[in-house]
């Protein structure tokens, strides 16, 4: 009973832990600015000064749409290409594809560090320094997904594929209409780790884009943070952050088996 | 039975060529030319020019870039065995009979999914020296405050806690799957034997949860030379250069003061490093095994 006891006191500990830092930021962005810090449960007064700060000195908004096309544009491709090069690789014949496959691989244990600077002046050179082309199509193949979706099409048995063959249907309509709908978990799984790496991805929008009107949310919020707009006022800061956490944890709250599902996933196969 | 045409043989080709020419472009050849850059010093505006080796002579009379290297080891000297101990501490206490334990997992994981950026910018207030949460506790136990950020020799142990609290739900969730791969029999076979708690988790629990742990020292690895945002943020690299990381002293040479070929040759100077350390600890690990 004891040993009970000192288990789910471990544990309580462990989770207030980690939810209380989120809770008490929520709260201190809905405190005045002279109360802040302080160690407290419910807000002795509520306010939305900060926000409404927040709102007048950054384009939030804007960024917040910016940030929703972008990872929604990228993740969208990434599992378009994944699944045709992915089903090539499982299904289809053809000469390289043992090399195809083992370059694949190469890619991903090669550390971003060598392609960052390159990557940069290619932008530079294709003058997409300060669009949206700079964010997604970079970032519109992921050899991570290309993997998953070989995975997943090679446990389809090839007598699915044979049959929509003989029914007449295209290579596309075959990944597409057939075969997708067996390999749900897979897109998942993928769209959710595309979605949160562009979502979350901070350096890279702050090499490209420099127009305050263009750039993503985690980014507009980092510049915020860091530079001098905020007036060193920490509760404007902290409510621009629960905005930007705020979809997320929306999002976590709803599919949180889905999320945790996907990255166990993910450290598996890294 | 069926006739490989002329449209069967390219057909392939057609679907792989869209990530071809993607590879090609974004993968491929920055790689090579960033080898090449390594020999050039450039500030993106002017044209290049070729100056040999002594992009990587100044490297290695950078004081800045030895002070990145070694706040990285610093950085993963706490990290990774934090990460571990902590991820394994709670997944064995998960791994008994719990009631709502999918609630304590979830719990464990929300950070996880929380952008790195909000991550920093709340520790930044929970460490800050006069308003901070943790000093305030530590006020109230009756210590003095402690200068998490300003304080350059516990600065870059700051951001590793930090990533640690981040990170370590998901390395929960793989170390209590690598728990549950265990036999309960081998545990009660060790009891009549008379096998010791240690002896148990050496012989019986260790050998489960190996690849975990080189899981985690790999991700984690990664993760340190990766580290950006946080010390961005945070603290901009100081106090005294104590928390510039890797990724960011790459950045600074290349967007604050445009030294193309330089930061080219940090890039791939990490790069190589990173690479050289990960099959290391595949070794080692391996041969532990």
């Amino acid at each position: 009973m004891i040993r009970k006891i000192i288990l789910y006191s471990l544990l309580v500990v462990a989770a207030i832990s980690f939810i209380y830092p989120f809770y008490w930021m929520i709260v201190a962005s809905l405190t005045p600015e002279s109360q802040i810090g302080d160690f407290t449960l419910l807000p002795s007064e509520i306010t939305f000064s900060n926000y409404l700060m927040m709102f007048k000195k950054i384009p939030i908004w804007k960024s917040l749409i910016n940030s929703l096309f972008v990872a929604g544009t990228s993740t969208f491709g990434v599992i378009v290409f994944g699944s045709m090069i992915g089903y090539a690789l499982a299904k289809l014949k053809f000469k390289g594809r043992d090399l195809l496959f083992f370059v694949i691989i190469f890619t991903m244990t090669l550390p971003f560090q060598i392609t960052l600077i390159p990557n940069y002046i290619l932008m530079v050179k294709f003058q997409w320094v300060d669009t949206f082309k700079a964010l997604i199509v970079p970032a519109l193949n992921s050899a991570f997904a290309i993997i998953m979706f070989r995975q997943a099409f090679k446990s389809i048995p090839n007598d699915l594929i044979d049959a929509a063959r003989v029914d007449g249907c295209g290579e596309g309509r075959i990944i597409f209409q057939v075969l997708w709908p067996n390999i749900i978990p897979t897109i998942i799984t993928v769209a959710i780790l595309t979605f949160m790496a562009s979502w979350n991805d901070v350096l890279w929008p702050l090499i490209v884009i420099r127009d305050e009107n263009l750039m993503t949310m985690p980014q507009l919020v980092t510049l915020f943070a860091v530079g001098g707009r905020s007036d060193a006022q920490l509760g404007v800061r902290l409510a621009s952050a629960v905005l930007l956490a705020l979809p997320i944890i929306i999002a976590y709250a709803i599919f949180q088996k889905h999320f945790i599902k996907s990255m166990v996933s993910s450290g598996l196969k890294g | 039975m069926k006739k490989k045409g002329f449209k069967n043989r390219i057909f392939p080709y057609l679907m792989i060529s869209p990530y071809l020419l993607h590879l090609t472009m974004f993968i491929l050849f920055p790689v090579v030319f960033s080898l090449i850059l390594t020999f050039h010093k450039w500030n993106i505006i002017s044209s290049p020019e070729f100056v040999g080796i002594d992009n990587f002579v100044r490297l290695f009379q950078d004081r800045l870039f030895w002070k990145a290297l070694l706040n990285t080891i610093i950085f993963l000297l706490v990290h990774i065995p934090l990460q571990i101990g902590v991820a394994l501490f709670l997944a064995y206490l998960l791994n008994k009979k719990i009631f709502i334990s999918g609630f304590f997992r979830a719990a464990f994981f929300l950070p996880v999914v929380i952008s790195g950026v909000v991550v920093t910018m709340l520790w930044q207030q929970l460490y800050a020296y006069d308003s901070g949460l943790l000093n305030k506790i530590l006020i109230n136990i009756g210590t003095g405050k402690v200068g998490w950020l300003s304080n350059q020799n516990l600065a870059m142990t700051s951001i590793a806690i930090m990533a640690t609290w981040k990170n370590v739900g998901l390395y929960v969730i793989l170390f209590l799957i690598g728990l549950q791969t265990v036999p309960q029999m081998y545990y009660e076979a060790a009891d009549v034997e008379g096998a010791s708690s240690w002896q148990k988790f050496r012989h019986i629990t260790l050998p489960a949860i190996n690849p975990t742990i080189f899981m985690v020292t790999i991700l984690s690895t990664l993760g340190g030379f990766s580290l950006f945002i946080e010390p961005y943020i945070m603290t901009g690299g100081g106090p005294l250069n104590s928390t510039l990381s890797a990724m960011l002293y790459i950045y600074k040479q290349a967007f604050e003061y445009y030294h193309m070929g330089y930061s080219a040759t940090l890039g791939v100077f990490f790069a190589m490093l990173i690479m050289l350390v990960v099959v290391i600890q595949k070794y080692t690990i391996e041969k532990d095994d």
